[in-house]
């Protein structure tokens, strides 16, 4: 659905972990940014229903680009930026709280 | 020009479950609200429908709120079906959590004497720590105990002002919003309600504005005595099912929020919030909760409690001008279900509820000793 106005050759890309998949993704972008630029459009499903979610306002308002990003749940994607190695994975309903 | 039965002032909790059930019985009822420059305090409570610790030196007090702990058990099932929105109301009893063994025999001390003055209406148990963990698992270890009644619990107090407000709708009342009721007159056998968007005639007036009742109540000759006390409230993000308990303090919200709160300060007319406060409400609740180490605190707010000088709620009728009423308390969750169901049959005509008899302000006046 989303593409770059310019492809990021001109610039250095990192590798991060998407649900086990690697991608490669530009270096600066934030993690919201660079999924949607890889085609991911479902972050997360919502702690009552369920019900699937992508980012809306990317800049920190909405909350619905939730993901856990390595290993820390409810992070708004829009808000972190990309980095070698960083593993990334859906936020899926509420988080759990470690005992 | 409007021309109401009944006019309330203010469509917060209090006057819109007095509204509601006003409405019930047919008469022409309006809610009168001021705006988002109120000071909102239904907008910003924490939720708890509580009985436990209300009402020492004041039985009656305790008693009026179990009677609305009981009727909510009637007034939430009642809302979902008339507007369809569920108040998401739970009553599965609450805790106080008492983290030393002196806070638990104090307290143990002030539930016995308030099931004294209630002449055993008001039952309580105190439950030491392994009691308290079947109860609420997810209590930290360093906890001593807690006291814990049945009829305690909660509800969402947002969707409840929601639900009330749909339910005057339904039920043909208006809702008249965003001009404050600045003079109240008599006006023939009612009264003339003075307000910059256009007057409103009543047959009786219902002073429920919060802390708004102060400049309203002597111009019908009563007196509410009120002062802001704030209190301030954390917000996490929504988290898995983890209580389901309410606690005086931290109670998770139908979507998964902990909320949590209880400070009390006096700030003046401020609903601001201070880092300090914040602090010491968030680590009290890690002391309670310490899995709750790395929970995001999402957002944070203050509001002014309608504070009364004994903390017990004010309701009188006028005797210089009848058919003015005043309805001042700090509890306009817990109390909603009496509100709705009880006072305002009171003011539509039935006799007074016995519970609230002693709750009119004379209470306060200086007592000058009978001489012989």
């Amino acid at each position: 659905m989303f593409a770059y106005l310019k492809q990021p050759d001109a610039r250095e890309t990192v590798t991060i972990e998407f649900e086990g998949r690697a991608l490669a993704v530009r270096e600066g972008d934030t993690v919201a940014a660079a999924l949607l630029a890889s085609g991911v459009d479902i972050f997360r499903s919502t702690p009552v229903s369920e019900s699937p979610r992508g980012p809306w306002c990317m800049m920190g308002g909405c909350f619905d680009c939730l993901l856990e990003i390595d290993g820390v749940p409810n992070r708004q994607g829009c808000q972190i930026t990309v980095s070698e190695g960083m593993t990334v994975i859906r936020q899926q309903g509420a988080r759990r709280i470690s005992p | 020009m409007a021309n109401y039965d009944f006019a309330v002032v203010g469509g917060g909790l209090v006057g819109s479950a007095i509204a509601y059930g006003l409405c019930s019985s047919g008469h022409r009822v309006a809610v009168l609200d001021e705006g988002d420059v109120a000071y909102r305090a239904s907008r910003g409570n924490f939720g708890l429908v509580w009985v436990q610790s209300k009402g020492l030196g004041m039985p009656n007090y305790s008693d009026w709120s179990q009677s609305s702990s009981r009727l909510w058990l009637e007034l939430a099932p009642e809302l979902k079906a008339l507007t369809g929105i569920d108040v998401q109301h739970r009553r599965p009893g609450g805790v106080h959590l008492c983290h030393t063994e002196q806070d638990w025999l104090a307290r143990r001390e002030t539930l016995n004497r308030l099931a004294g003055q209630t002449q055993g209406s008001f039952r309580f148990e105190m439950l030491d720590h392994q009691a308290l963990a079947a109860l609420v698992p997810a209590i930290g270890g360093d906890v001593f105990g807690a006291s814990w009644t049945e009829m305690d619990g909660h509800a969402n107090p947002l969707y409840l002002l929601r639900a009330l407000h749909a339910g005057i709708a339904h039920r043909g009342g208006h809702y008249l919003q965003g001009s404050a009721v600045r003079w109240v007159h008599r006006d023939g056998s009612g009264f003339r309600l003075k307000r910059d968007s256009g007057d409103v005639l009543c047959g009786s007036v219902i002073l429920a504005a919060g802390l708004g009742n102060r400049g309203l109540a002597e111009q019908v000759g009563l007196e509410a005595p009120l002062a802001p006390n704030r209190g301030e409230v954390l917000i996490t993000e929504r988290v898995a099912p983890l209580l389901e308990l309410p606690t005086t303090y931290l109670r998770q919200t139908g979507e998964g929020s902990l909320q949590i709160g209880d400070s009390h300060e006096d700030v003046g007319m401020n609903d601001g919030t201070r880092t300090a406060v914040l602090a010491d409400i968030a680590s009290r609740a890690l002391r309670a909760f310490p899995r709750l180490k790395d929970v995001r605190i999402v957002r944070s707010w203050g509001a002014l409690r309608v504070m009364t000088p004994d903390g017990c709620p004010i309701y009188q009728a006028s005797e210089t001008h009848p058919g003015a009423y005043l309805a001042c308390c700090h509890s306009g969750v817990t109390l909603a279900a009496v509100h709705a169901k009880r006072l305002a049959p009171w003011i539509s005509g039935s006799a007074c509820p016995e519970e609230i008899i002693p709750l009119t302000a004379e209470r306060f006046h200086v007592r000058v000793p009978e001489t012989a």
